[in-house]
């Protein structure tokens, strides 16, 4: 929201400039900048008024005017403006003048008619970004005048965002009142006097809905003059607040409602029929607005309607047919509090955009519209004549809206800080509270309506915090004790992990949480997705149940940029339907493509390899885990492992399916990897024993078995027959071809044996090796291999 | 009695020195050492014959001898020295490598800068005394919303700005508030957690990403109020972007905290002219939200704050596209290692 900075201080002055101003504003919690509202002045510029128009000899589209801009002498100016016609007041630049833009002004002769300046319009003033035409001045302004004395041109502009509390300051009479409160200073606003009340002409207005429409004040004001103008002075404050000039009726209503913070209504009376009702809307009831949208009405709109139907979307914007137009003579005005949620909710449900539904939904002062009602009633007669009937009031104007114990102490403990208890009165006062001491620390204090953000004690600290400044309470170091948190020593960290993968070539990345569904259909098809009620696209619009379904789009993103390879991991959440809710699981992802180590002079390339990754995933988490063979509906079915803890499936390690591969347009070598990290983060406290100082010895075994011998198999069936003299087992070859039957394999393995208390002899690792031998060919039908 | 003479020896000696001198390799050299001052070497030989001459003869001639038996053994031993000097130079002159060949193997990857952040605040807040805490992210009305104070008609909650599912039964967080309500429902004050982590809006543009991430933090004890958080965010400002930072307190609105206030800090080049940037919100918990967790609002009081992760990470690195670090590409990401 803009306000011009002389209209403020019209209502209170303070000794400071619009910058200070704007911090003092800003360190009280309203956010404010103050902006010249106009970067240049025009200069030269003064009021003239067009005597007469004749066309131009040369030009068709010229005219050649004559106008008294005060100097004593009728000077000829050529003028291209449609809507110049004798009798308008409009800017005239004379020669010398200096255009906001930079353009100088002489005497000219165009197309051969001499020209003593320039006729203006509001754009070539720097007061609109376009405009059409000359800029119409108010036909009592004095020729000669200075434009910018006139159009009052020497201001500032406070540019304000209010955060959502503070609706209270949605304006001139708002924003006065924190400024005097900050200032110490008395407001000294318009006088508003109530109408003298002469026909007895009124409209009557029954509201169905109280809680929607809590008050509700309205009068006609008839004998309107349809030809009454709105004054520049108020046109230019409107502008000056982004607001448009439309027709008298409606610029007041913006004016008051800029000025006191009550958006108003005006009704042409005439295209009234019957009783004004407040009401909830009937399914399938329409109305067309004032933007020429036609909306079909929700039942928990409120409207204002009349015997006709609809008319009003209350508090968010009005129809045409009950609008003002220049015909208008009588006017039905309204001024209404509505209660926030419902305006809210109905211009979010037929997503309308007004300067009354942002105040109505940041809340109004629910006693001020009596007062709006008789201003606006003033700049009417004022502007148009006209003649007032007496006020139709429904719903009551509360003198406080909540009353509010106050503890020195709660105001000490929240703030941290000390403020002495004689200064807590004259700061609520200034708030416009009135405050009744309860003892002699704490108080009572009533809050006035426009103050209706108040309702708690927290929020009168708020207020006190404000005003004393934020800046003014002091530091506090660590009042409490320390209160140290042991690290689980049973869990590995994650942030350790991560630093493993790094360390291991990985570069970490950060996919978003939605993707897409094809994708993941593709990837993982039985798990159910959470689906988005309202995604951002289509291709963000269910919730990951693989991290896959992010990391393979990104190596397609970098693929497609050239990059050869790629270990990349992400940790992060994957989400699922589980019964009539959702369950979420951490999980540690990777994916590794492209050759396995970057282009170099000092090592043969390969394509990467399953046991590439499966390196990754020992040196991270060891022996804790096992593989075995297994089947997922994105993996190559030969290539790969389900991966186990104690014996429970936690992940799974493969090669991208050749068929997806093919889909996604992948085709060197990709390996993917999963791993539920709640599973796997859990760690074993060591536990080491001894070292033994006696000799080891080894022997070499290798094992010719079937290919569909897992080597795991022989592994086990290894540990079980040696134990419990085996200390290590290592694989050191596996063998296919010359000299072995067609699907036949032979591994190799080295046994270390070792006893902690006395070195082993010859004959008893001979024996465990053959027992080693025997257990093998009776259970995996492997022979040894000479 | 057969005799050497001096002569002679003088001749062996030559001789001797002239082969030592031609040995060219360490087993030329030994060949040598047993020939001459072996057990059956020349030398040795002399020195036993010495038994049989006259006692005048014997003590000049031994002396003799043994002369040059020292003289070839320290000659011997010289230059088997330098064959092996020369042999070892050989060796090292072969075995020399080109060190600026780059070395062997995968170099490093790097964290994303969002975790390199994350985990930068989480340093210095777990210095303080705050234990990180996670949870869900996607969340029920109550958690995200109600139990903050965050009233029905607040925009927030419209459509427009909170991601949705199952008909409107969960949502996605809009902040991780939500955990900081499970934690104050779990345990009992004084807390002392941050709660890091992926959150959700409705927007997405140049400065908007529908998925973001955050660093909330709590604090509920006894007489805990505004001037303890001034402190400790102006610490962790100060200590995050290891300078003093010059931060202001300005009061704000927040739904969950009252009395609310935003932090700026001072940015940019005091040369070059400094604006105040806003990087926090935060503020002394609301009493209804102490009320909705069961904590007495009348004993505990406690102060809350928010920090966007990526708004600080663009800052310290001087990021200025926040897409950036959502694209993954890896040649922006690598500038992290």
């Amino acid at each position: 929201m803009k306000l011009s900075e002389n209209w403020l201080r019209e209502w209170v002055n303070p000794p400071a400039t619009a910058a200070e101003l704007a911090h003092k504003l800003n360190m009280a919690g309203l956010e404010c900048e103050a902006e010249p509202m106009l970067d240049v002045l025009p200069k030269g510029i003064v009021v003239g008024k067009i005597i007469s128009t004749t066309p131009h000899p040369q030009a068709d589209r010229l005219r050649v005017c004559e106008v008294d801009a005060g100097t004593g002498e009728v000077l000829q100016i050529v003028c291209g403006a449609a809507n110049a016609r004798p009798g308008i007041l409009v800017p005239a630049a004379l020669p010398g003048a200096v255009l906001p833009n930079g353009t100088e002004i002489g005497k000219a002769a165009l197309r051969g008619v001499e020209s003593s300046g320039m006729l203006c319009s509001a754009s070539e003033l720097g007061l609109a970004e376009k405009s059409e035409g000359l800029l119409e001045l108010d036909p009592k302004a004095v020729p000669g005048t200075p434009i910018e004395k006139h159009l009052g041109l020497v201001d500032q502009l406070l540019v304000l965002e209010l955060t959502p509390n503070r609706g209270d300051c949605l304006s001139i009479a708002g924003l006065a009142r924190e400024t005097a409160a900050l200032y110490g200073l008395q407001m000294t606003p318009p006088r508003i006097r109530p109408a003298v009340v002469e026909p007895e002409t009124r409209v009557n207005v029954i509201v169905d809905d109280h809680g929607g429409c809590p008050h509700y004040v309205g009068r006609v004001v008839i004998g309107l003059n349809p030809k009454a103008r709105t004054p520049d002075w108020m046109s230019e404050r409107l502008r000056r607040c982004g607001i448009r000039t439309i027709h008298p009726v409606v610029d007041i209503t913006n004016y008051v409602m800029l000025e006191l913070g009550q958006p108003m209504h005006g009704f042409d009376a005439d295209q009234l029929k019957g009783a004004i009702r407040v009401r909830r809307a009937k399914a399938g009831e329409q109305l067309k607005l004032l933007n020429e949208q036609t909306i079909t009405l929700d039942p928990r709109d409120l409207l204002i309607t009349d015997d006709t139907g609809p008319l009003v979307l209350a508090g968010v914007m009005g129809g045409t047919a009950s609008g003002c137009s220049a015909q208008t003579t009588s006017v039905f005005l309204e001024a209404a509090c509505f209660e926030p949620v419902s305006i809210a909710t109905s211009g979010r449900r037929h997503k309308l955009l007004s300067d009354s539904r942002y105040r109505f939904e940041r809340g109004v002062d629910p006693a001020l519209q009596r007062q709006a009602l008789e201003r606006a009633t003033a700049l009417v007669q004022q502007i148009c004549g006209g003649r007032a009937g007496p006020i139709v009031e429904v719903g009551i104007a509360p003198a406080h809206v909540a009353e509010i114990t106050l503890r020195h102490s709660q105001i000490t403990r929240l703030l941290g800080c000390e403020i002495p208890v004689n200064r807590v009165v004259p700061l609520l006062h200034s708030l416009g509270l009135a405050v009744n001491p309860t003892g002699a620390s704490s108080w009572k204090a009533k809050v006035p309506p426009h103050r209706y953000d108040l309702r708690i004690e927290a929020d009168l600290v708020e207020e006190i915090g404000r005003l004393h400044g934020y800046d003014n309470i002091a530091p506090r170091a660590y009042a409490a004790e320390l209160a140290p948190f042991s690290p689980k020593e049973t869990q590995r960290p994650l942030d350790r992990i991560k630093d493993a993968l790094v360390a291991r070539g990985y570069q970490e990345v950060v996919t978003y949480s939605f993707v897409d569904p094809k994708l993941q259909a593709q990837l993982d098809p039985e798990t159910p997705g959470v689906l988005l009620d309202n995604p951002i696209a289509e291709t963000m619009a269910v919730m990951r149940t693989t991290i896959w379904s992010g990391l393979i789009p990104t190596w397609q993103y970098n693929r497609q940029r050239q990059q050869k390879r790629a270990r990349l991991f992400e940790a992060g959440a994957v989400y699922a339907l589980e019964g009539n809710g959702n369950r979420e699981q951490a999980k540690l992802a990777g994916l590794i493509a492209g050759p396995q180590l970057p282009e170099q002079w000092g090592a043969a390339t390969r394509p990467v390899d399953f046991f590439d990754a499966k390196a990754d995933l020992e040196a991270l988490f060891g022996t804790t885990l096992s593989y075995e063979s297994g089947q997922h509906p994105a993996l190559h079915p030969g290539r790969t492992a389900r991966i186990l803890r104690d014996g429970v499936a936690v992940g799974w390690l493969g090669a991208l399916h050749p068929r997806l591969a093919e889909a996604f347009d992948i085709s060197e070598a990709l390996y993917l990897f999963e791993l539920d990290w709640a599973a796997v983060r859990s760690l074993a406290l060591p536990a080491p024993g001894g070292v033994s100082e006696f000799p080891s010895s080894r022997r070499d075994l290798a094992f010719v078995v079937d290919e569909a011998v897992a080597a795991q198999a022989l592994v086990e069936v290894i540990r079980e027959a040696a134990a419990p003299l085996l200390k290590t087992l290592q694989t050191f070859d596996v063998y296919r071809g010359a000299g072995l039957p067609a699907g036949r394999k032979s591994i190799a393995f080295g046994l270390i044996f070792q006893d902690y208390s006395r070195t082993l002899n010859v004959e008893e690792v001979d024996a465990v090796a053959a027992q080693v031998a025997a257990s093998v060919q009776a259970r995996l039908g492997g022979s040894v291999r000479e | 009695m057969n005799a050497i003479s001096t002569p002679n020896l003088d001749e062996l000696l030559l001789q001797a020195q002239s082969d030592i001198a031609a040995a060219a390799e360490p087993r030329a050299i030994e060949a040598l050492r047993v020939d001459l001052l072996g057990k059956k070497g020349r030398v040795t030989d002399l020195l036993k014959s010495l038994g049989g001459m006259p006692h005048e003869q014997r003590k000049a001639f031994g002396e003799q001898v043994n002369k040059v038996k020292e003289q070839l053994s320290v000659q011997l031993e010289t230059r088997a020295r330098a064959i092996a000097d020369a042999e070892l130079e050989r060796r090292l002159a072969s075995e020399t490598i080109d060190v600026t060949l780059p070395g062997r193997g995968d170099t490093a990857g790097a964290l994303h800068p969002m975790s390199r952040t994350i985990r930068r605040i989480e340093q210095i807040f777990n210095a303080m005394g705050f234990e990180s805490v996670q949870g869900p992210e996607i969340e029920d009305d109550w958690h995200n919303f109600q139990a903050l104070n965050i009233p029905e008609s607040h925009p927030a909650r419209a459509m427009q700005d909170t991601f949705y599912a199952l008909n409107g039964a969960r949502l996605l967080r809009t902040h991780t508030s939500p955990v900081q309500v499970r934690t104050m429902l779990d345990r009992k004050p004084p807390i002392r957690i941050i709660c890091p982590g992926r959150v959700y809006r409705v927007d997405f543009d140049r400065t908007h990403s529908p998925m973001f991430h955050q660093v909330e933090g709590l604090y509920v004890a006894e007489n805990v109020g505004l001037a303890d958080l001034k402190h400790d965010l102006q610490k962790f400002l100060s200590l995050f972007f290891e300078r003093e930072v010059e931060a202001l307190f300005r009061p704000s609105y927040f739904p969950f905290v009252e009395p609310g206030a935003d932090v700026h800090i001072r940015w940019g080049d005091p040369e070059k002219g400094t604006r105040w940037l806003e990087v926090l919100g935060c503020g002394v918990i609301h009493p209804n939200v102490l009320a909705a967790v069961g904590i007495d609002p009348e004993r505990y009081t406690g102060y809350a704050f928010g920090m966007g992760v990526e708004r600080l990470a663009m800052l310290r690195y001087g990021v200025d596209d926040l897409r950036l670090f959502f694209n993954n590409d890896l040649r922006f990401l690598e500038q992290f290692k």
